[in-house]
């Protein structure tokens, strides 16, 4: 009895180890196997992978695309957070394998795609039509994703031209004026601005605890696309240390901090959230997408009581995002049909109508219902006009891999002045420090 | 492949004279079966620490992109070089010890002294011991985040209490000493019940013999810890400063959550920026995967050193 037993366990031992090693080398074959979708006749399953809330789905648009195509099937592969998104992206095109049908791709990795990934992804200039889709979209948001010898890996989904979000029974309180015209005449600049500022901090009426602006951060990250450069130069090489917007923007956010304008606080995070409820700052400068976050994180108690105003010294624009086919897919030529339908300029109207995600294509902005476009909750703000006007004046800066690591590294030096008192010129070396390390040499 | 063997040790009236090569034959087959049995732990082993401790060697000696990891540039020991010379690398290594000196020195004094009241006949002592591991049961995710909202600058509850009470506001996170503070305290709560119950297991191993000689003897209750308990757990307490030196050393999740906005450097000025987290922001942030690589290995030697260090100090200890 004893002796059966051993050999049984002996043979399961053995099985189990051979199962074991049987399940490690198998499992490559099996998940190249369920994406081949069988033979044409077929229903053909498009993947779309995304990160945080595009909105595509929420809009009705892949319902649309599927009911027009009965032979599409679309199936959305969500991950929550773009930089876990981007790490699988990576390795996925590092490995050329596991990729979707479709991938977003966002503003802080498309100079990455652009530099080392061009060739894995469809040239959206040779697709047919080509010649008709480029012109509906707004020269700069084409530029992003084109590398300098001419590929372009993607179309645009939404973009991120940017406004002043204000409070104004903050600026009321104040005795100061809070009607968008005269604030547009009044901050032209950001020098006006940080002036106007200063009235606010000293006002006797300011709300015990407020700040006219959330953190000098924000200004940076804004005023620092406003240059000739930002991080980089035109071949996307990070050039920080000699860039003009680099320099004027930590010229105006660094006085902005020693002259005790901000809250110090970093956005996203959860003092900042709380933020939005107490009425912590008067001014946000915001890019399109942010109205929605706006309007959920302060809530409807304050409806009304948030209004938009243009941008200090001139356009600029903070995130949107792009679809790309990457050559891997099964299907290219149907996700080919599908990123040319989800971004042409109906369903961008769409998009902007149902999820307040601004066009990147000028046909689309041009269109009534964005262009005369108001928001309720901002005070009837005529919101499509305001960022209409951000997005047609946007200059051509050109962007780098390490633009989201080097505006962190600004925006943390910025915070060392609002909050640990360090003098700006010594925090400017911290940045540049950072941003070589960054970089690596 | 084993199975064609076992036939062998089919006849059952075989004469006594060939049992004892037959009886060699099935311990060969019995080693032969435990190593079977412990196959997959070495074939795990293998192929997710053997293999990728190896490789990290290899890929430390490299200059490596996130974007592109199929590149690899062979620099040799640039990487280590470049790590030596770098600021960044000594914060780190400040910072990793000094958060590990103030969370781990009061977290294992304080496990102590739990470990011994619950020692004595208490009432509830089942739910004393379980409430103790609670904390080290919580995710730290879970907990670094709650913690990083009663550390909060405007609205922390522990900042609330400080100036209902007359003093300062703190700003937990920006600040050098209140950030490893704040912390240390995270970790020390994870661990210390954790720590608590493993001395308790030690102590509960000490015969009870020594106890009532040293109370004959005449011995005080505080004699008797110094005197019976620590020498008796000693080897306990070796075990518990080496797992907590090799956990200080590799802190990270903590120091990651707590900066509140998903940033790895760990504060505005790298105020409590880890080992563990200069190395993942090197990696994952800057996509400098050689550079991370060689961190990573020099943080294992770290550990190695740090671990030499106890266990000679405890010999030492022991025989003098």
């Amino acid at each position: 009895m004893r002796h059966t037993l051993t050999r049984a366990a002996r043979i399961a031992g053995v099985v189990a180890a051979a199962a074991l090693l049987a399940a490690a080398c198998s499992s490559d074959k099996k998940s190249s196997g369920d994406s081949g979708g069988g033979n044409s006749a077929d229903k053909v399953t498009l993947r779309v992978g995304l990160f945080g809330t595009f909105g595509l789905k929420e809009a009705g648009l892949y319902n649309q695309y599927m009911k027009a195509h009965p032979n599409i099937k679309i199936v959305e592969d969500d991950v929550e957070k773009s930089q876990d998104y981007y790490k699988a992206l990576q390795t996925h095109l590092a490995a050329n394998s596991g990729l979707d049908d479709v991938q977003g791709i966002e503003i802080g990795f498309v100079a990455d795609i652009v530099a080392h990934h061009a060739n894995q992804f469809v040239d959206f200039n040779t697709v047919p039509n080509a010649a008709q889709i480029k012109p509906t979209f707004y020269d700069w948001k084409w530029a992003m994703a084109t590398t300098q010898d001419g590929k372009t890996v993607g179309l645009g989904t939404d973009a991120g031209p940017e406004a002043m979000c204000y409070r104004p029974s903050l600026l009321k309180k104040a005795g100061l004026p809070s009607d968008r015209a005269t604030l547009a005449a009044q901050w032209k600049t950001w020098s006006d601005y940080l002036a106007f500022g200063k009235r606010y901090e000293a006002a006797a009426g300011k709300p015990v605890g407020s700040h006219f602006i959330d953190g000098a951060g924000s200004l940076f990250a804004a005023a620092v696309y406003q240059g000739t450069t930002a991080y980089d130069d035109t071949s996307g090489k990070p050039i920080p240390q000699t860039s003009d917007g680099v320099k004027s923007a930590w010229q105006y956010a660094s006085q902005a901090a020693t002259d005790k304008l901000t809250a110090g606080l970093e956005p996203f995070t959860t003092p900042w959230n709380q933020a939005f409820a107490n009425g912590a700052f008067a001014t946000l400068p915001c890019p399109a997408w942010m109205l929605g976050y706006i309007t959920s994180e302060a809530g409807q108690a304050v409806s009304g009581d948030w209004d938009v105003a243009p941008l200090p010294g001139g356009a600029a624009n903070w995130g949107g995002s792009w679809l790309g086919v990457p050559k891997a897919s099964k299907h290219q030529k149907e996700a080919e049909d599908l990123v040319t339908w989800l971004t042409a300029p109906a369903q961008q109207v769409t998009m902007w109508t149902s999820q307040q995600h601004f066009p990147s294509s000028s046909t689309a902005a041009a269109d009534p219902k964005v262009a005369n476009a108001k928001s309720e909750y901002f005070n009837n703000a005529p919101i499509g006009q305001i960022f209409g006007d951000s997005a047609k004046n946007l200059k051509q800066t050109p962007i780098g891999p390490y633009d989201t690591q080097l505006e962190q590294a600004f925006r943390s030096a910025l915070l060392t002045v609002e909050s640990q008192g360090k003098s700006p010129e010594s925090a400017f070396n911290d940045a540049l420090k950072n941003a070589k390390e960054i970089v690596g040499d | 492949m084993t199975i064609t063997t076992t036939p062998a040790t089919a006849p059952s009236s075989a004469p006594p004279a060939i049992s004892p090569p037959r009886r060699r034959r099935r311990t060969a087959l019995g080693s032969r079966a435990a190593y079977a049995y412990i196959a997959p732990f070495f074939v795990l082993f293998a192929a997710f620490s053997l293999y990728p401790f190896i490789y990290t060697a290899w890929v430390s000696m490299h200059e490596v992109d996130l974007s592109t990891p199929n590149k690899m540039t062979w620099v040799g020991w640039s990487n280590y070089t470049k790590l030596l010379h770098n600021e960044f690398f000594w914060n780190a290594l400040k910072n990793t010890f000094t958060i590990g000196i103030i969370s781990t020195v009061p977290q294992l004094c304080l496990a102590l002294g739990l470990a011994h009241l619950l020692n004595y006949k208490l009432r509830g002592k089942t739910f004393y011991r379980v409430a103790m591991l609670m904390p080290y049961a919580t995710s730290i995710a879970a907990s670094t985040l709650i913690f990083a909202q009663l550390f909060g600058r405007d609205y922390g509850l522990i900042n609330w209490v400080l100036s209902e009470l007359g003093f300062h506001r703190v700003d937990w996170v920006n600040g050098h000493w209140p950030s490893q503070i704040a912390i240390s305290l995270i970790v020390t709560w994870r661990w210390t019940g954790y720590n608590a119950l493993i001395y308790l297991a030690g102590m509960q191993a000490i015969s009870t013999d020594l106890y009532e000689a040293a109370v004959i003897d005449g011995a005080s209750r505080w004699q008797q810890f110094r005197y019976v308990t620590i020498p008796g757990l000693r080897p306990t307490i070796l075990f518990t400063i080496v797992v907590s030196t090799i956990g200080a050393t590799q802190l990270f999740g903590e120091p990651l959550l707590f900066a509140g906005d998903g940033t790895t450097s760990g504060g505005a000025s790298h105020q409590f920026q880890t080992l563990g987290l200069l190395m993942y922001q090197q990696g994952w942030t800057n996509f400098h995967l050689g550079q991370a690589a060689a961190t990573a290995w020099t943080m294992f030697l770290i550990i190695v050193v740090l671990v030499l260090i106890n266990t000679a100090l405890a010999r030492g200890r022991r025989s003098s």
